[in-house]
């Protein structure tokens, strides 16, 4: 096994997403022209929507990693999937508060039940359980068996939440995210388009030391183990 | 012995039990009522008010109470050691999933059939038409059968009967709001294709819900 320190792809990813996270923040804040509506505080618009991008990836990604453990059975599945859910749950409760944060000014009341925003929270609710799941259950074999089976069985029903909830507003229209719609200029959509990649190249980077961390955890485990027995 | 007829036997199985001992259909159903009770003081339910809450508090009232029932059916299951048994048994998976599902909407069923007149009566509501117990039984579907699969995760953990709804509620997001609004649709007079959308995505979510269910049964329950 390697030492943290030879891990150089590892430095330049944490390097790459740094920069990349600092060129986002700059073109938000300098070079995405004000909104003409809602004014300043439409520019957390761009790191909201990179955020629920992220969640939602990171969601996949655990559901295709659940397939992957119960068609293989192989540990290191496991470790993709509970990686996954971990950074998906960071920016996914990062989109509810920049969620809300926004509605405030924007419409005066921190929660609307707007559709995105509203399955954005959903799934925050179902991946919390997800985390339940995990830590109720000791056989780290039978952890990840359950954990891949919620994580198929929850990620299929985003679809159906997201019409079911998007046909539940459209009954009851709401007044005030009617009028929420945006102009969108050529140098706002760059600017989305960039914090998007950011925040992708954020999670491939932070997913590859979570993998690490668990990976350095089991080893550790391992040797434990081992230790004990010469012990005895 | 083909497929139907194992499933039936698991189907037959869960039903002479339960009517030896009926405690999960009693729970089950005094809770429900129970539960419109707390509505009802909760949320003040009178007249116009309580026509218009009957539709969201009837799936909150089953929703509940299947969590009740759905963690009793694989708890029992378990505590007999029969679960091991139906593995043992030269049975498909998908046939013992397929059983314990259909018990388990049997049991929601009977609840559900005492409790529309029930909530016709109290609220003042036309519930007992046609229209709202296909909705009924459209919602219920799903319902007993990802709460089937769920239960027997649950009965697994160190938290047991707590995780259920955990586990279910999030997920059947999409029912209870296609078959409110279905429900409360046909109350108030639309007719069977206005609300067409809503049951549309009942089928859709009862057909994929059944599916990955089925599928995943095997991987819940093998040891």
């Amino acid at each position: 096994m390697r030492k943290p320190g030879q891990d150089r792809l590892g430095i330049v990813l944490v390097g790459l997403s740094g920069v990349a996270v600092c060129v986002a923040l700059g073109m938000v804040f300098f070079y995405a022209p004000r909104e003409a509506a809602m004014g300043e505080v439409q520019r957390i618009f761009y790191f909201h929507v990179a955020s629920a991008w992220v969640g939602f990836f990171a969601f996949f990604i655990t559901f295709l990693a659940g397939i992957g453990y119960l068609a293989r059975g192989e540990r290191r599945w496991d470790i993709l999937a509970l990686s996954s859910v971990e950074i998906g749950l960071t920016f996914i409760t990062m989109t509810v508060i920049t969620g809300a944060l926004w509605a405030k000014p924007a419409w005066g009341t921190y929660w609307t039940w707007e559709p995105r925003l509203t399955i954005s929270a959903v799934q925050l609710l179902i991946y919390v359980a997800y985390g339940m799941l995990r830590a109720a259950i000791d056989s780290p074999e039978r952890k990840a068996r359950f954990a891949a089976v919620y994580g198929i069985v929850a990620f299929v029903t985003v679809p159906l939440s997201w019409f079911a909830i998007r046909w539940w507003r459209t009954i009851h229209p709401d007044i005030l995210t009617s009028g929420g719609g945006m102009a969108t200029t050529p140098k706002m959509t760059q600017t989305l388009m960039v914090s998007l990649a950011a925040f992708t190249l954020l999670y491939v980077t932070l997913l590859r030391q979570r993998i690490r961390l668990e990976r350095a955890a089991d080893a550790l485990a391992r040797l434990r183990l081992r230790a004990d027995r010469i012990g005895k | 012995m083909g497929f139907v007829r194992k499933v039936w036997a698991i189907v037959a199985k869960d039903v002479a039990a339960e009517l030896h001992t009926r405690e999960m259909i009693s729970a089950m159903l005094v809770f429900s009522v129970l539960a419109l009770f707390i509505f009802s003081f909760a949320l003040d339910l009178r007249g116009a008010m309580a026509r218009a809450a009957a539709p969201g508090v009837l799936w909150a009232t089953v929703a509940f109470a299947g969590t009740l029932g759905l963690s009793r059916s694989l708890a029992r299951e378990q505590q007999t050691g029969c679960i091991d048994g139906l593995l043992l048994a030269p049975l498909d998976r998908s046939a013992i999933f397929f059983g314990k599902a259909i018990g388990n909407l049997i049991f929601m069923a009977v609840v559900e059939i005492v409790l529309l007149p029930l909530f016709s009566a109290l609220f003042d509501t036309p519930l007992l038409q046609s229209g709202v117990l296909i909705v009924v039984a459209l919602g219920t579907v799903g319902y007993a059968a990802v709460g089937t699969l769920l239960a027997a995760i649950a009965v697994n953990t160190r938290a047991r009967e707590v995780m259920l709804p955990v586990l279910l509620l999030p997920l059947a997001i999409p029912a209870l709001i296609a078959a409110v609004q279905a429900t409360g649709g046909l109350v108030d007079g639309a007719t069977w294709a206005e609300v067409g959308g809503w049951v549309r995505l009942l089928v859709v979510y009862d057909m994929v819900i059944v599916a990955v269910s089925m599928l995943t049964f095997g991987y819940v329950v093998e040891e």
